[in-house]
């Protein structure tokens, strides 16, 4: 039954996404990408729980065999990706933003829509598939539409942001390509595990070292790792507000997951950690990018801005993680997928509260607004305690199974430097959390007529908020999927 | 092999990486954004160009099986050399990417026209930075 079914997670919003543009209602499309969404999301988590303890499903598109046809395959990692963007795509889209992103007028919303819906079909899809070349066709239908919604946003600076992610977008996937390319050329399969199984990776072998260097820096570019993050920043600080709450919370951890799938299952942890030390680039960049990152986030002085650069900063926890090798830490880097999902995605959509009700999240736009919007300013706070680390929320999971990870590979400096970096976050958390409840109100932009967000607003940040604070102190269901997703990717499987 | 038989042999590799990088220099150094679509397009051109190398078999022939009225779906007795077709269908694939890339670039650099009256980046940079 399952894998019959499997095919639809792809299928469905892929469908949905001509349906949106043929039926030009916007308030229909928008219930109806909800409901494709959450269709999506019931079959993906049914399909955790199917492939939970090493179980596997497996679809044949066509009926064609691997490792001539493509492969849907769904193992604990590809599921666990699923449910995560999926979930986070469901609360994204149920945010009520009132009007939509602010440059598309009312009769070409559904287009909106239709474009959201693309995006989704294409992060699922990289996850789902086990075609190589199928990943890279997914990957650039989401960017694609990544780049049209990242252009949606209302400022000027929307469409220039949106030029620079194209160009650095494509760059990053044509170099996918070639990584494709090299490793048809070495294997003659494009089927993940057959080129798994075929590749006997060496450093002699200048193709098959030329293809990791590809892929990894291509992957790279699309995740924003540290030198490559240019991009990020202004992406997300000029796309409509629910736009970047959608991509911070799924896109780059897509992108990681291709990364891990690619070290990890294609080339193997003893040939790229073992014999081609990778971790002696991975692991500065990782640091850096806690530290150069989180340093930017200080210095600005608006909120998505701020919370942009945390976003690099983020990925360097990840790609810390991913350096390590081991299942702890590798663990505690898929495990910060679905925690910086969630913290990150409220804090974004508090961003959208915030912008619907004043306008403006700068930083000195946001003073005494505690007073006015309890509610969300608490939503803040609880996402920004969890970017810290704070015990009792996700952050503080995460870290902790970073810091593990770290400590039984005998790094020790590099888990002080993790600690230390939290310090930073704390300061520019405690920024805004100052602006937001001790600092007077600006004379020149009066709040007092500035009230709560509403409902359809503030249910799904505080949704995220809660998510935060639940699997902060609940880690099993977390923590578990994240550990048998790394345990499996050690093994080389997927 | 000598350093000239290896240049020699692998001048399709050399050919597409000047190429790609041609393409990489002019979306780094040009300024204006329709040029820098376009070497976007030469970049991505190098890329096909490379799987398009590689599906190449020395004396094989264009894979269509060819229809002998004597020996239905044989290959009337001696073997036949193909080129490799998949990367060709594969790059198909890539040719709509990119074409819808470019069309997606185009459609901005317009728009980036309309909100700064000018298609030279430096330029709308500078009024970005005078503008805020």
């Amino acid at each position: 039954m399952i894998e019959k079914i499997l095919v639809l997670e792809v299928v469905l919003p892929l469908l949905a996404a001509p349906v949106c543009v043929l039926v030009r209602h916007p308030r229909f499309c928008r219930f109806f990408s909800l409901g494709i969404v959450a269709i999506c999301f019931w079959i993906a988590v049914a399909l955790l729980f199917e492939v939970r303890g090493g179980g596997v499903v497996s679809y044949q598109l066509g009926g064609w065999q691997p490792p001539l046809g493509i492969e849907y395959r769904v193992s604990t990692v590809n599921a666990y990706l699923l449910a995560l963007v999926t979930a986070m795509a469901l609360v994204v889209l149920s945010f009520d933003s009132r009007g939509g992103p602010p440059r598309v007028p009312e009769q070409r919303r559904h287009l909106y829509y239709a474009v959201f819906l693309l995006c989704i079909a294409g992060l699922l899809g990289i996850a789902i598939t086990g075609d190589a070349f199928n990943i890279f066709v997914f990957l650039e239908i989401s960017s694609l539409a990544s780049y049209i919604l990242v252009s949606l946003g209302g400022h000027r600076r929307a469409v220039m942001s949106a030029f620079y992610y194209l160009v650095m977008g494509t760059i990053g996937g044509v170099f996918f390509m070639l990584g494709v390319g090299l490793l048809y050329q070495e294997t003659g399969t494009l089927n993940l595990r057959d080129i798994a199984a075929r590749l006997e990776p060496s450093l002699d072998d200048r193709g098959t070292v030329l293809a990791l260097a590809l892929l990894v820096v291509g992957i790279s570019i699309k995740l924003a790792v540290f030198p490559l993050h240019h991009w990020l920043p202004n992406a997300y600080s000029f796309a409509p507000p629910k736009v970047s709450a959608f991509l911070a919370a799924t896109a780059t951890k897509v992108s990681f997951y291709l990364l891990a799938m690619v070290l990890f299952t294609i080339f193997g942890a003893p040939f790229v950690f073992g014999e081609l030390r990778l971790q002696a680039v991975l692991l500065p960049l990782s640091i850096l990018a806690m530290f150069l990152a989180s340093g930017a986030a200080i210095f600005q002085t608006d909120l998505r801005r701020l919370l942009a650069y945390s976003s690099v900063a983020q990925v360097g926890y990840m790609t810390l993680g991913l350096s390590t090798a081991n299942a702890t830490g590798l663990a505690g880097g898929l495990v910060h997928l679905f925690n910086h999902a969630v913290m990150k995605g409220g804090l974004f959509l508090v961003v959208a509260c915030l912008l619907y009700r004043v306008g403006s999240v700068h930083i000195d736009a946001l003073a005494g607004i505690g007073r006015r919007m309890p509610l969300t300013a608490a939503a803040l706070v609880i996402g920004g305690l969890s970017l810290i680390g704070v015990p009792g929320t996700v952050g503080f999971v995460s870290k902790w199974y970073l810091v593990s990870g770290v400590l039984e590979r005998g790094w020790t400096a590099a888990a002080v430097l993790i600690l230390l970096s939290s310090l930073l976050a704390l300061v520019y958390v405690g920024k805004v959390v100052e602006a937001v409840y001790f600092r007077k109100p600006a004379e020149i932009q009066p709040i007092d007529q500035v009230r709560e967000a509403p409902l359809g607003m503030l249910a799904p940040a505080w949704v995220l908020a809660a998510a935060a604070v639940f699997f902060g102190l609940t880690t099993n269901w977390t923590y578990g999927v994240a550990r048998e997703a790394a345990e499996l990717l050690l093994a080389g499987g997927i | 092999m000598s350093s000239v038989q290896s240049f020699s042999g692998l001048w399709a590799y050399w050919l597409l990486i000047a190429l790609m990088m041609v393409g990489l220099y002019i979306v780094i150094a040009r300024d204006n954004l329709i040029k820098k679509v376009m070497g976007l397009n030469i970049f991505q051109a190098a890329a096909i160009l490379f799987y398009v190398t590689m599906a190449k078999v020395t004396g094989g022939t264009a894979p269509i099986v060819p229809h002998d009225p004597a020996h239905p779906g044989g290959h009337g007795g001696h073997e036949i050399v193909y080129s490799n077709p998949l990367p060709h269908v594969l790059m198909l694939t890539a040719i709509v990417v990119g074409v819808a890339t470019t069309a997606l670039a185009l459609a901005l650099a317009v728009r980036i026209h309309g909100e700064y009256g000018t298609s030279e980046e430096d330029e709308a940079v500078a009024y970005d930075m005078e503008h805020g």
